[in-house]
């Protein structure tokens, strides 16, 4: 283990998933023609104001119970004062000392137990409009020709979540964005896709050495959109750093971008030039007091989110299958089979192969399950039919059970007797140490007698007789 | 023969009711006084055509946006714009039979105490000609004054719409924060600003004021009203508590012809019946000043990002990028003043400054509350007088910024408390109009009216500038 | 002096506003005179007072999800100082 611990912090930004914007009612299209959803508010007309939309308030506080956060009695929004093209009223309507989600913390299940990440703050802005880099060679602001501004994107709600600097690795990070990911989207807040730009992060990297207190300068890697980058932008981060200061050197707070092709980070801006917002109250909104009616609404509103379930399925699947089975989301098959007395392990095998993208029909699910109890007895062709049918209601779970297989060893005998005079080479592989050769053998069995043979008597019967030759 | 300098909108209103004349004639013969007046004056930015539609003409401030009617806030950062939307209080207008005449002259962003920082030239007192109208709203004002509209819409951030009506000799009323909508009004300090009738007749003022207020869903720090506005009827003010702050009433900076107004109505009130007292408000006049100057401030300087030549008004020639075009766009664009208020409040809002400045502002803001709050324990409106002096010379005070904004001395303490002000003329001092300012707590305007309308009737002022008597300038 | 030159750049750049020279000197002065006439806030002990941001004690407002219409494009771009397209054309980056 190296001597250097990471020190981790993410502020992630999710688009909410409403039908308008923030603070105008111009309906979010993704892909839409250039500045076709625009409005005097979200082109910052002289005198145009901002109204908050209600349903992005809401999804903003039921993040915040997700994430166990406090939900602010007196929420605030402010104006963050800075210009850009696509800024259109030179500064940004968000949340500064009193966002509408305080504290909490998120806990995320992991190989070693669960990992409780502090959730600094979780709070409500709007997104900026789009910049296109036009004429030059990079495509980049720098070195363009001139820019064009599309306004149809600018004033998307954007929700945006502070974690303490609680995490040491880029894998934790990694599964805790992920996790994060899954319970925006499972609560229907957001589509939260890196692809679109519906999800982003930025992440401050520092590393200090194991057991040292306190916080070294951290480097701040802007807008990554992608969970691969993120994780290799951390590691070159974190492997930059220790170098630096294995070398002696100190080191400043700096932005930085990550560049993938190269696996290198340059700077962004260093803190010198650090921008001075002035942020302060926004006077043309009041402050946001969340009802307790509306609070307790939502909470009863939340259904189980995925890191609990995880966190239920580890004990009984260990925690991989646990995460791979909540995450592929396959989990409500696995568990619609427990419920008809399939063991978890085997309705997790079944939900993620199988029925990997099937859904039985909810009449099928019983019958189903008795296929699967039944399965080492059943004739493989029919068994694996079976899954596709049960999405149909032509599905008929007797028929299925009725083909069963032999596991009658004296009539199985013969079979296995030709496949080893017919394979003498295999044989000889076999004797020679290398078992691997037979499932080629089980295989051949199977064939002989047209898929009707048990493949455990078979694999058993194969072995006895092949010992029997040493 | 329609006679616009004594025409009130209320008799106009029945005259077109009755059919005794037309909108066409109407809105003729306010066009006919401004072809023959405006031209000295300039109280008009824009005068809109007769488009053949109904109704009683309204000057509009031209900090307010009309669809497709040039708005520039007095600023050449804004030149040539043609606002798509109308806002609020112009759309209200216009769905209860008002039609707007045209736009007038203002101090750039409503910046100003006497309409001379209008990047298009001042106007001037109808009055005295030689003399400011006061401002920012000097064109709404020395329009209704000169007869160039029966009424008009005024914005006041601290004392845009009552200083100039003092000024002028009409009633001119601030509303109580948060009862007339916002969208759609160029933005000076949003905290502060609001919009309000200017008229000839505290009757008028009620009239319009019903027009514009109420809640309006696109501004999210608006209120219905309370009780609906009540035309003024009575002419006593038997049971009325009114306090007379003395601060504002001793201050060195009044003029001796405005103390004398002053106590004169003072007097009058006592006579029809109001229980007269005084009452003391020293901090609002101490910080009201201070703190104003940095709050407002603060807003504009965030409020005047958004011109910045990318989506409308004015833009640099050949920026070399894009620093460039946003520093150039604002230093041709902007005048001294927003400059001024610009930079004050970026100042006041950095990082380090804040808590000092910023912050300790909108202390003193609680403290001028709470100081108002306990006068109005004892009090149902306040009375004193609305600007320290009479009009002044044109150029005398645009070198001394601090000069200038002594104006708004009396007007600001109560705009920061976010109260209704109405100003009432209450004579003249060597020719010139003199007012008063009564202040209520929030949502007080139907008592304001009917305090201005009995001191009004009262006093008897002709609110026609002595050199239009007798047809002179006409 | 309250505030100096290097600040009064400081501040005129926050603020995108190149001043040339001679505003540099006259705005300078008036900055500062304005600066002290409204430092006189200071002299008041009011670590006790809440500060008032909003003079209206209103809250939770906010509308309903529901769209309304928007401008059309040309609407959109109709005062635009130079476009291309149906974008908002602006000169490039450079330094910020
Ligand atoms: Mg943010
Ligand atoms: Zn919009």
């Amino acid at each position: 283990m190296s001597s250097w611990e990471p020190v981790i912090g993410l502020e992630v930004h999710a688009h909410l998933k409403t039908r308008t914007k923030m603070f105008c009612r111009c309906e979010l299209e993704y892909g839409a023609p250039e500045n076709t959803h625009t409005c005097p508010v979200c082109l910052a007309h002289p005198g145009a104001l901002p109204v908050p939309n209600e349903r992005a308030i809401e999804y903003t506080i039921k993040l915040g119970l997700a994430l166990g956060c406090e939900i602010s009695s007196h929420a605030v929004f402010a104006r963050k004062n800075y210009f850009y093209p696509d800024l259109p009223k030179g500064y940004q309507i968000s949340q500064y000392e009193q966002p509408l989600c305080g504290r909490g913390a998120f806990s995320v299940p992991g190989p070693e137990g669960d990992h409780v990440i502090g959730i600094t703050r979780a709070h409500l802005e709007e997104d900026a409009a789009k910049t296109v880099h036009a004429g030059g060679a990079t495509g980049r602001s720098v070195g363009a020709d001139y820019s064009l501004v599309d306004f149809n994107r600018g004033g998307t709600p954007l929700l945006e979540i502070v974690t303490e600097p609680d995490i040491n690795s880029a894998d934790d990070a990694d599964r805790f964005l992920r996790l994060l990911r899954q319970t925006i989207v499972e609560l229907g807040i957001s589509d939260a896709e890196m692809e679109k730009g519906t999800l982003r992060a930025d992440v401050n990297v520092s590393v200090r050495p194991r057991g040292e207190d306190g916080f070294r300068p951290r480097w701040e890697l802007k807008n990554m959109n992608s969970f691969t980058f993120i994780r290799r932008g951390i590691e070159a981060a974190v492997r930059e750093q220790v170098a630096a200061y294995e070398r002696g050197e100190s080191l400043e707070q700096s932005t930085y971008d990550y560049d993938p092709d190269t696996d290198r980070l340059t700077v962004h801006r260093s803190k010198e030039e650090a921008d001075d917002y002035r942020y302060f109250p926004e006077p043309d909104l009041v402050p946001v007091e969340p009802p307790a009616a509306l609070v307790e609404r939502l909470r009863g509103e939340l259904p189980e989110l995925p890191g609990a379930r995880i966190a239920r399925l580890t004990p009984e699947l260990g925690y991989e299958p646990a995460y791979e089975l909540v995450s592929t989301r396959n989990e409500p098959k696995a568990a619609a089979l427990v419920e008809h007395g399939v063991d978890w392990r085997t309705a997790a095998n079944v939900a993620m192969n199988q029925l990997a993208s099937i859904t039985p029909l909810p009449e099928n699910v019983a019958g189903l399950a008795e296929i699967v109890k039944a399965r080492d007895g059943l004739d493989r062709a029919a068994y694996t039919a079976a899954f596709a049918a049960s999405a149909t209601s032509a599905f008929d779970a007797q028929v299925t059970l009725a083909q069963t297989v032999t596991s009658d060893e004296s009539a199985l005998e013969p079979a296995i007797d030709a496949v080893l005079a017919a394979n003498p080479q295999q044989v000889e592989t076999f004797l020679g140490g290398k078992e691997g050769v037979l499932g080629f053998l089980v295989g051949q069995v199977m064939k002989e007698t047209a898929g009707k043979a048990d493949p455990k008597v078979v694999n058993r019967l194969l072995r006895e007789k092949l010992k029997a030759k040493v | 023969m329609i006679d616009t300098l004594r025409l009130t909108a209320e008799e106009a209103t029945r005259l077109l009711r009755e059919r005794e004349i037309s909108s066409a004639e109407l809105y003729a013969a306010y066009r006919e006084a401004i072809d023959a007046r405006d031209p000295e004056l300039h109280c008009y930015l824009h005068v809109c055509d007769d488009d053949g539609g109904e109704g009683i003409p309204l000057a509009v401030k031209d900090v307010i946006g009309t669809k497709g009617i040039p708005t520039t806030a007095g600023s050449k950062i804004l030149e040539g714009y043609l606002p798509v939307y109308d806002a609020t209080v112009v759309e209200r207008c216009k769905a209860n039979g008002l039609r707007v005449l045209g736009k007038t002259n203002t101090d750039e962003f409503a910046m100003g105490s006497s309409t001379e920082n209008s990047a298009y030239g001042p106007t001037r007192n109808p009055w005295n000609t030689s003399r400011v109208p006061g401002g920012s709203g000097g064109g709404s004002a020395a329009a209704v004054a000169a007869g160039l509209a029966p009424w008009a819409l005024g914005s006041d951030t601290g004392g845009s719409i009552k200083q100039p009506a003092a000024l002028c000799g009409n009633v001119g009323l601030r509303p109580t924060y948060g009862t007339v909508s916002r969208y759609g009004v160029v933005a000076f300090a949003s905290s502060l600003d609001q919009v309000g009738p200017v008229a000839r007749t505290v009757r008028d003022c009620a009239l319009l004021y019903s027009i514009l207020a109420g809640r309006d869903p696109c501004d999210s720090t608006t209120v219905d009203l309370p009780q609906p506005v009540a035309l003024p009827e009575r002419t006593d003010l038997t049971g009325v508590r009114v306090g007379v702050p003395v601060e504002f009433t001793d201050h060195e900076a009044i003029e001796p012809g405005v103390r004398d107004a002053v106590q004169a109505a003072i007097e009058l009130a006592r006579g029809l019946g109001a229980e007269v007292g005084e009452c003391s408000l020293p901090r609002s006049l101490d910080y009201g000043l201070p703190c104003y100057y940095l709050i407002a401030p603060a807003e504009a300087s965030s409020n005047l990002a958004r011109y910045d030549g990318v989506r409308y008004g004015y833009r640099t020639a050949n920026a070399t990028d894009r620093l460039d075009m946003y520093k150039r766009t604002r230093d041709e664009g902007f005048g001294d003043e927003p400059k001024r208020r610009v930079l004050v409040g970026t100042y006041a809002l950095s990082a380090g400054y804040y808590e000092a400045y910023y912050g300790q502002a909108q202390k003193v803001r609680t403290v001028l509350i709470r100081e108002h709050a306990e006068a109005f324990e004892r009090f149902d409106v306040l009375l004193t007088p609305t600007s320290p002096t009479v009009a002044f010379e044109l150029g005398a005070k645009t070198a001394d910024p601090i000069a200038m904004y002594l104006n708004d001395l009396l007007t600001i303490p109560s705009c920061m408390a976010g109260l209704p002000g109405l100003n009432v003329p209450a004579g003249l001092s060597d020719g010139l109009p003199v007012g008063v300012q009564l202040i209520g707590p929030q949502f007080s305007e139907n008592t304001l009216f009917r305090v201005g309308h009995a001191l009004e009737t009262a006093i008897g002022f002709d609110p026609v500038p002595l050199p239009l008597r007798g047809g002179l300038l006409r | 002096m309250a505030i100096d030159r290097e600040q009064l750049l400081h501040v005129a750049h926050l603020a995108r506003l190149e001043l040339r020279d001679d505003e540099l000197e006259r705005l300078g002065m008036q900055l500062n005179d304005i600066i002290d006439a409204v430092s006189k806030v200071s002299e008041l002990d009011l670590s006790d007072v809440p500060p008032t941001s909003h003079p209206l004690d209103v809250v939770n407002v906010w509308a309903a999800d529901e769209p309304r219409p928007c401008l059309t494009v040309e609407e959109a771009l109709a005062n635009a100082p130079e476009r291309e397209g149906d974008y908002f054309k602006v000169p490039p980056g450079g330094a910020t």
